[in-house]
């Protein structure tokens, strides 16, 4: 070997295991869990990974062991037929149970605690998976709905919540992989999953189940806050939209009431009531557009309105030809809806 | 001949004038690093084509490739580092027609703005 080769080879492989783990941490990883649901779920999967590996380099070590001794001429006995049996029976029941049979059980005690019902008064959000975007209902203890709004769920930190997943449309699969497994969200069923986040903090939740064109920019954020900034969120939420304050705003909603915008989108205490695309009645305060694909500035929002088949291809909405003064009074008055 | 040398004379302050001008330019430095980080913050990417900044590849207003080479800015106004900084400030003051929204820049990230957006040759 030349000199430095080999430190350099250490170097790289170095580099390459750090850019590995490197997606390790994060606001969408499962191996940096902030919720109690994801922290039993990396505690099971590192054993895993631990034991996993063993048993590979453990069969390719045996493997070259075969390949080298069957070229040394007469070094191969043939196992008597005992010998066989028994190694059949170490190797090929025995082992294997030994190794999964652990896994399958933890495995199954960590579903039921993943699982195990909610306290009644738990915090109850229903989300429904759209294409290609998510519709968040918060609801009180009889089902009914106390706010609806899209793309970011907020939670009070420290306390369970339990989501009801459905979908009116594909699969869909919702995941906040530093906070709970995946599940699915089927056509026709509430699926439930809880959630406890246990650190504050903004996580990123994706589409897990792919369901058509813009499956990649299915994502939301999760809000992860103390319970009275959390409920001051949600009392802010629960409200109509705050009415114009300036001309500007006052044309911004003329403008959106007379485009096709309320066909599609629900603006409440407005007659904007469409069902079609994301409740907009607080899009001011939310951080991004177009569930995460791109912040909520005005220039991200111009962009967006102007040409939002540039920006997420094959999406729901069309782009609206407005006059530059409608646009920026549109603008403006969408930049008011805190 | 005698009025040539005093021709030049007349000249003088003009070039001294436009020395410095030159010197408020390198007065307002900005960091084009910065602006490329306020570029994309700002989403002026959703609407123009920028080379150099991740995803900026939007269509509503016109590309900004060699952007520093182009004698007026919008149509309206002369190219120069002041003019370029209200306009990414104030559009919609300098041309009540524009569709080009007031972004709330502040001075400082339009002067990197613009700094970077003098780097497109
Ligand atoms: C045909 C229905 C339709 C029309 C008309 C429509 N939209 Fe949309 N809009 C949608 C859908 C669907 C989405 C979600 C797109 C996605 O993320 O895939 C959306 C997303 C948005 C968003 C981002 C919301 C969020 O939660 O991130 C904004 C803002 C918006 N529309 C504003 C407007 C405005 C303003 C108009 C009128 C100029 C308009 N829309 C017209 C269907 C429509
Ligand atoms: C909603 C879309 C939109 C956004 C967001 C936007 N612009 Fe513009 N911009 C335009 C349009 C449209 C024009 C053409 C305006 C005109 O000629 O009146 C323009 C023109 C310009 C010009 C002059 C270009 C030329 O060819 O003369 C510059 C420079 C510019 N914009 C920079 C920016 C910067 C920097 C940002 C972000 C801070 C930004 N724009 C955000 C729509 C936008
Ligand atoms: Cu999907």
């Amino acid at each position: 070997m030349i000199p430095g080769t080999r430190s350099r080879a250490i170097v790289i492989l170095g580099a390459g295991i750090a850019t590995l783990l490197s997606g390790c941490s994060g606001s969408q990883s499962a191996l940096n869990p902030a919720g109690s649901a994801a922290d039993l779920i990396a505690r099971l999967w590192w054993p895993t990974l631990v034991v996993a590996s063993l048993v590979t380099m453990l069969v390719l070590a045996l493997l070259l062991v075969a390949i080298f001794r069957a070229h040394k001429k007469g070094a191969a006995l043939p196992l008597s037929a005992r010998q066989s049996r028994n190694l059949v029976i170490a190797c090929g029941i025995i082992l294997p149970l030994a190794a999964t049979i652990p896994f399958a059980l933890s495995s199954f005690s960590i579903g039921r605690e993943i699982d195990a019902p909610l306290p009644d008064g738990a915090l109850t959000v229903e989300v429904v998976g759209k294409l290609w975007w998510w519709e968040v209902h918060y609801l009180d203890e009889t089902g009914g709905r106390i706010a609806t709004t899209a793309n970011e769920i907020h939670i009070p930190v420290n306390e369970p919540v339990r989501f009801l997943l459905k979908s009116d449309n594909v699969i869909h699969s919702f995941w906040v992989p530093n906070l709970q497994g995946k599940t699915d969200m089927m056509p026709g069923r509430t699926n439930v999953t809880s959630v406890t986040a246990n650190q504050p903090g903004i996580y990123r939740g994706q589409c897990a189940e792919y369901c058509g064109t813009q499956h990649a920019l299915m994502a939301f954020l999760l809000v992860a806050e103390e319970p009275e900034a959390f409920e001051a969120w949600l009392e802010g939420q629960r409200q109509p939209a705050m009415e114009p304050a300036t001309a500007q705003e006052m044309l911004g909603r003329e403008v959106f009431l007379n485009e096709d915008c309320a066909d599609c989108h629900a603006i409440r205490g407005t007659s904007a009531e469409g069902q079609d695309g994301p409740d907009l009645t607080h899009i001011a305060s939310r951080r991004t557009l177009a569930a995460a694909t791109t912040p909520n500035r005005i220039g991200h929002l111009g962009g967006w309105i102007t040409d939002p088949q540039h920006i997420k291809p094959g999406n729901q909405m069309p782009s609206t030809e407005l006059s530059p003064a409608n646009l920026q009074a549109l603008l403006s008055y969408l930049g008011s809806l805190e | 001949m005698t009025t040539k040398p005093a021709f030049s004379v007349l000249l003088m302050p003009l070039f001294f004038a436009v020395g410095c001008n030159e010197s408020e330019v390198m007065s307002l430095p900005g960091d084009p690093a910065k602006g490329k980080m306020a570029i994309a913050a700002y989403g002026c990417g959703s609407c123009h084509a920028i080379p150099g900044i991740l995803g900026a590849n939007g269509r509503t207003g016109p590309p900004l490739e060699r952007i520093a080479e182009r004698t007026y800015l919008a149509g309206v106004l002369p190219n120069t580092p002041e003019q370029m900084m209200r306009w990414i400030r104030i559009p919609e003051a300098i041309d009540p027609l524009t569709a080009m929204p007031n972004m709330d820049v502040s001075v400082n990230d339009a002067r990197d703005i613009t700094a970077y957006l003098y780097t497109l040759k």
